[in-house]
C-alpha cells in the first residue's frame, strides 16, 4: 500500500472504570457530575487510533490526523496522555462529548472538519473511528460521517485488516457467534469503525509525545467552538442499571470453581 | 531527550510553579520573554512529568485560606471549579467515646465525665462537646474549601489553555540524574519489564531527560527528592520523623443533611485520642470526611480503615452522612515534620518545592497554600535568572528562590510551628498543651518532645495489649491471622471492645469494596513492583508487622508461609504508609526503613478526592 491519509474520529468520554449515573438535569438526561470525572479516548476510538498509528507506520509518508469533538478543557487533558502514545496531529472541535447527543449531528460536524483538513486527498482517504461509543452505543455515527463524505465503502465491527500489495485490504467485521464476515475492500476512500484490535498498549514515548505537542498545542489553543443542538430528540426517561456488588478478590482460583461460585451467587 | 526545564511531580506545589512561570515567559505584547537555551528560536521547553494516570488523582479534601493562589488568580471565582467554595461555617468538635473502647489516658477520662456531668449547661450533644473558640492561627474563616484533585484538574487546564508549558500524566520518574554533585535532569521508568524490573515484552528502557534545571515536587514519598534526599543527606537537625496517614472518602450527603455548603468541621479525640479528623460540605450536597492517623499514634495496628468507619458512625458524625453513599475513597502519607524535615532545597541544577521541601504547616493545619507559595516563590527566582541569562547554579538559586523563600510569610509561621507538636510525641495531654503554647506565642514557647523513628516508637502488640489481651492470645490470633493470610488488626480491635462494622453497601463496605469503588485503581501491566523488602531477614523477624496492618489498600498482605510479606500492585494506592511506618531499618543507616518506595504506575484513580 501506498501513502494514506488516515483520519481518525474518536471523541473523548468519562472514564468508563468511574460510576457513571444517569440523571435528568434542567436540559435534558446527562450524567452525574459529569465535568468532575476523568475523561479518557473512548475505548473504540483509541483502538482505531492505535491500528491507524500501526498502519501509517507500515506504510512510509501517511499521515494520521485525529479530529475530536470534545469540552476543550477534558481534550486538552486526554491529548496530554495521547500525545505520548502514538504519533498524529490534532483537530480539535470544541463541543458537547456526551452521549445524549443526535449521532447525525455530530457526524456533520465530523464531516465538515475532515473536509476542512488543509490538502485532503480523498484518494488516499481512510476514515476511521470507534463502531460504537463507551457514551452511546448505537454505532450510528461513523456511517453518517462516510456518507456525507461521499464513501461507500463502509465496514462497521472491525476487529481487524489485512492490507495486500496491491494496496487492497482484507476486512474482518464482527457477526453473530463470535464469527467474522470477511470481505475485500479495493482500498481508499473507505470508512472503518473498529470494534477492537490485536495492538497491545504502546507504552509512553517521550519523544512521540515531544514531537505531537509541537502541533497538538495550536490546535487546542484555536479548537473552533460547536453546537449540537440535538433538536427533535427526546427522551422519555433516564435510569441506571440496578446493580448488585458482592466483591471477593482471589488469585489462583481454577475456573472451575469460579464458575461454580457464580453460578451459586446467581442463583441466590 | 533536552529541555529547559524537566518538572516532576504535578500537585499544588507545582501548580503555582507552572502558573507563574506561564506567565512570565510571555511578554504583555505576546512576545516571547525568554529564548529556549535547548531548542534556539523557540520558548522554552518545559514539561512536568506526573506519576498519576491523569491531573488531579491526588487525595485531599482540602480547606485553605489560600493567600497564595488567591495571589495567582486575582480574580478567584470558586464558580468555576467544581466541589469549591467559600467556607461559611467553622466547628471544632471534641469527640467523647460512645463505645467504650478507646483507649483514654486519665485525663481525657476525666475531662469526658466532666462533660457529661455537666452537659445540661454546656454545648454537648450526640458525644460531642463544640469548643467554642477557634485559636486564629488555626481559622480559616476568610479562605475556601476544595477537592485538591477538582482544583487541581482546573489549574491544570489553564496551564494547558496557556500553551507554555507542558504536563504528562502517566510517566513515573524513576530517579535524578546526578553528575559532580549536580543533577542534570531525570530518568523515566522502564516500561515492559517484569515484577523484578528485568526486561519482558515491550522493553522500553526509561528514558533520560536531560535539562539545566530540574525542578522537583514530587511530594513527601516522591522517588525523586528522596533519592536526593539520600544521595545529599538532611541539613544538620533536621529529620523525616513526623508522619501522618491521611485517609478520606467523599460522600454524597443524605437529602436529609442540614449541613450548609462551606462548613467545615475539625474533630479531636475520637476514635482514638491521637486521630484527628475532618468533614467539608461542598455544594451539591456533597462532603469530603476523613481522618489522620500520626506516627506518635504508639498502636502496631494502626488500620486507618477500620479508624475511619468507626470514626464516620460516631454520633456527631453520622447524624449527618447515614444515608449517604461514598462516591469516592483514598489515602495518602502526609509529612508533618515540616519545616524541621526541610531538606536542601536548591543545589547545582535542581529546585525542591511543595510537600517535600518541608512547607506543611503543623500548627495551622495547612499545607496546600504553603506548597503553592513555594511554586511560587522558585517561578519569581527561576524568571529572574532566566531573564538575566544566568545559570541555575546553587549560589544563583539560593540567591533568588531561597531569598524569596526566607524573607516571606512562609517562613516566618513555619518558625512558628516548627515545635508546636513535639509534645504529642509524649502525650496526647502534652501535645495539646504544646500546640497552644506554640500557637499563643508564635512559636517562642513549646512543648518539648522526642523525636525518634517510627521504628524506635513502635511497640509490639504484646507490648500495646498489655493487661488487655493476653501474649497466649494474641500469639493464637497471630497463628490463626498468618494462616488466613489476613492482618492482625480486626481481631485484635474487635477482642478489646471496637464492634464489628456491620456493612451498609453505601458507606460502610468491606475494604476491597473501598478500593474498587471508591478508588479505583489500576495498575497496568511492564511495570515492576515499587514496593520492595529490602531486608528479609529482618521482616521474618519483625513480630509486629505495621506495614501489613497500616497499609491503605490491603496491598501488602501477611505471608501465610511466614517470613517477608506480600505485595500486589494492583492494589497499591501509593499512599507510601509502609515506607514510613516500617518496624525495621536499616542497621547501617537507621533513618532508613526496610522497605524501598520506588516510582510507580498505577494507584488511585478518581479524579474528585
Amino acid at each position: 500500500m501506498s501513502e494514506l491519509q488516515i483520519v481518525v474520529c474518536g471523541g473523548i468520554v468519562p472514564d468508563p472504570l468511574q460510576t457513571l449515573a444517569p440523571q435528568m438535569g434542567p436540559t435534558g438526561p446527562a450524567l452525574k457530575n459529569e465535568m468532575m470525572l476523568p475523561a479518557v479516548l473512548d475505548p473504540w476510538a483509541w483502538h482505531s487510533l492505535n491500528e491507524a498509528a500501526n498502519l501509517a507506520k507500515k506504510n512510509p509518508g501517511s499521515k494520521v490526523t485525529l479530529v475530536s469533538l470534545g469540552p476543550k478543557a477534558k481534550l486538552q487533558q486526554v491529548m496530554m496522555t495521547m500525545a505520548q502514545k502514538v504519533p498524529f496531529e490534532l483537530v480539535a472541535l470544541d463541543g458537547p462529548a456526551s452521549g445524549f447527543t443526535e449521532s447525525a449531528e455530530v457526524a456533520a460536524l465530523l464531516a465538515e472538519a475532515i473536509e476542512g483538513i488543509p490538502g485532503l486527498d480523498k484518494s488516499k482517504l481512510l476514515v476511521f473511528g470507534g463502531w460504537e461509543s463507551a457514551s452511546r452505543g448505537a454505532g450510528t455515527t461513523m456511517q453518517v460521517v462516510g456518507e456525507i463524505l461521499g464513501i461507500a465503502d463502509q465496514f462497521l465491527a472491525v476487529d481487524q485488516i489485512d492490507v495486500q500489495a496491491d494496496g487492497s485490504f482484507k476486512v474482518y467485521e464482527r457477526v453473530e457467534g463470535g464469527k467474522h464476515q470477511v470481505s475485500v475492500c479495493a482500498g481508499a476512500p473507505a470508512v472503518l469503525g473498529w470494534a477492537t484490535g490485536n495492538l497491545p498498549e504502546p507504552p509512553n514515548n517521550p519523544q512521540i509525545g515531544m514531537m505531537n505537542m509541537r502541533t497538538i498545542m495550536p490546535s487546542l489553543q484555536k479548537a473552533k467552538p460547536t453546537q449540537v443542538k440535538s433538536e427533535g430528540l427526546k427522551f422519555a426517561s433516564v435510569e441506571q442499571p440496578q446493580q448488585r456488588r458482592d466483591t471477593k478478590i482471589v488469585k489462583d482460583m481454577p475456573a472451575d470453581q469460579i464458575a461454580a461460585e457464580i453460578v451459586e451467587w446467581i442463583r441466590k | 531527550m533536552d529541555l529547559d526545564i524537566v518538572c516532576v511531580g504535578f500537585g499544588p506545589a507545582m501548580g503555582g510553579f507552572l502558573t507563574t512561570l506561564s506567565k512570565g515567559l510571555v511578554n504583555e505584547d505576546g512576545t516571547p520573554a525568554v529564548d529556549s537555551k535547548v531548542m534556539p528560536g523557540m520558548p522554552p521547553q518545559v514539561i512536568c512529568y506526573e506519576r498519576a494516570d491523569d491531573l488531579g488523582f491526588g487525595v485531599s479534601g482540602v480547606v485553605t485560606r489560600g493567600r497564595a493562589i488567591k495571589g495567582s488568580f486575582p480574580e478567584l471565582n470558586l464558580d468555576e471549579i467544581p466541589m469549591a467554595a467559600p467556607v461559611k461555617e467553622e466547628q471544632l468538635l471534641y469527640l467523647m467515646d460512645p463505645i467504650g473502647a478507646s483507649r483514654r489516658p486519665l485525663s481525657m477520662r476525666l475531662a469526658d465525665g466532666t462533660l457529661k456531668a455537666l452537659k445540661w449547661m454546656l454545648p454537648v450533644k450526640d458525644h460531642a462537646f463544640k469548643v467554642p473558640y477557634i485559636p486564629a492561627f488555626m481559622e480559616k474563616h476568610d479562605g475556601f474549601l476544595a477537592s485538591l484533585g477538582q482544583f487541581n484538574q482546573w489549574v491544570g487546564g489553564q496551564l494547558m489553555a496557556s500553551g507554555a508549558v507542558q504536563i504528562w500524566p502517566g510517566t513515573p520518574v524513576e530517579k535524578p540524574l546526578i553528575e559532580n554533585g549536580a543533577v542534570t535532569g531525570v530518568q523515566l521508568i522502564d516500561q515492559g519489564v517484569d515484577k523484578k524490573g528485568e526486561p519482558d515484552a515491550g522493553f522500553m528502557p526509561g528514558m533520560e531527560i536531560k535539562a539545566p534545571l530540574t525542578v522537583i515536587a514530587d511530594g513527601p514519598i516522591g522517588p525523586v527528592g528522596r533519592q536526593i534526599d539520600e544521595a545529599l543527606g538532611m541539613p544538620e537537625g533536621h529529620h523525616h520523623h513526623d508522619w501522618a496517614v491521611g485517609m478520606k472518602m467523599v460522600i454524597d450527603l443524605p437529602e436529609t443533611c442540614e449541613l450548609e455548603v462551606g462548613t467545615v468541621i475539625h474533630t479531636l479525640g475520637f476514635p482514638e485520642p491521637e486521630i484527628f479528623g475532618f468533614l467539608y460540605v461542598y455544594p451539591g450536597k456533597v462532603a469530603s470526611a476523613g481522618i489522620f492517623v500520626p506516627s506518635w499514634f504508639d498502636n502496631p495496628v494502626r488500620s486507618t480503615y477500620r479508624y475511619l468507619q468507626h470514626w464516620l458512625q460516631h454520633p456527631a458524625l453520622w447524624k449527618h452522612l447515614k444515608g449517604g453513599t461514598m462516591r469516592s475513597w483514598g489515602a495518602k502519607t502526609i509529612q508533618e515534620s515540616g519545616r524541621r524535615g526541610e531538606p536542601h532545597l536548591v543545589g547545582n541544577g535542581f529546585a525542591r518545592i511543595g510537600e517535600g521541601s518541608g512547607s506543611t504547616n503543623v500548627l495551622t493545619n495547612s499545607g496546600v497554600d504553603e506548597a503553592w507559595m513555594t511554586g511560587v516563590q522558585l517561578a519569581d527566582g527561576v524568571l529572574e535568572l532566566m531573564k538575566e541569562g544566568k545559570e541555575f547554579t546553587k549560589e544563583n538559586l539560593e540567591a533568588t528562590y531561597v531569598k524569596r523563600r526566607r524573607e516571606s510569610w512562609l517562613e516566618e509561621e513555619s518558625r512558628m510551628a516548627e515545635k508546636a507538636r513535639d509534645g504529642f510525641q509524649r502525650s496526647f495531654l502534652r501535645g495539646m498543651i504544646g500546640m497552644a503554647m506554640s500557637g499563643f506565642t508564635k512559636g517562642k514557647m513549646n512543648m518539648s518532645g522526642d523525636g525518634r523513628s517510627p521504628y524506635q516508637r513502635v511497640p509490639t502488640p504484646e507490648e500495646y495489649y498489655k493487661g488487655r489481651i493476653s501474649p497466649d492470645g494474641i500469639a493464637n490470633l497471630r497463628a490463626d491471622c498468618q494462616k488466613a493470610g489476613k492482618s492482625l488488626h480486626d481481631e485484635l480491635m474487635n477482642r478489646v471492645g471496637w464492634p464489628e462494622i456491620e456493612y451498609d453497601g453505601q458507606i460502610l463496605m468491606s475494604h476491597q469494596d473501598a478500593l474498587l469503588k471508591g478508588g479505583k485503581v489500576q495498575a497496568p501491566g511492564g511495570y515492576a513492583d515499587h514496593v520492595v523488602f529490602l531486608y528479609p531477614s529482618e521482616c521474618e523477624k519483625c513480630g509486629t508487622q505495621v506495614c501489613v496492618e497500616i497499609c491503605s489498600g490491603q496491598a501488602i498482605t501477611t505471608n501465610p508461609d511466614g517470613g517477608v510479606p506480600l505485595f500486589d500492585r494492583e492494589k497499591c494506592v501509593h499512599c507510601g504508609a509502609c515506607l514510613w511506618n516500617c518496624a525495621t531499618h536499616d542497621p547501617a543507616n537507621p533513618e532508613k526503613g526496610g522497605i524501598q518506595f520506588k516510582a510507580g504506575a498505577g494507584g488511585l484513580h478518581s479524579a474528585e478526592n
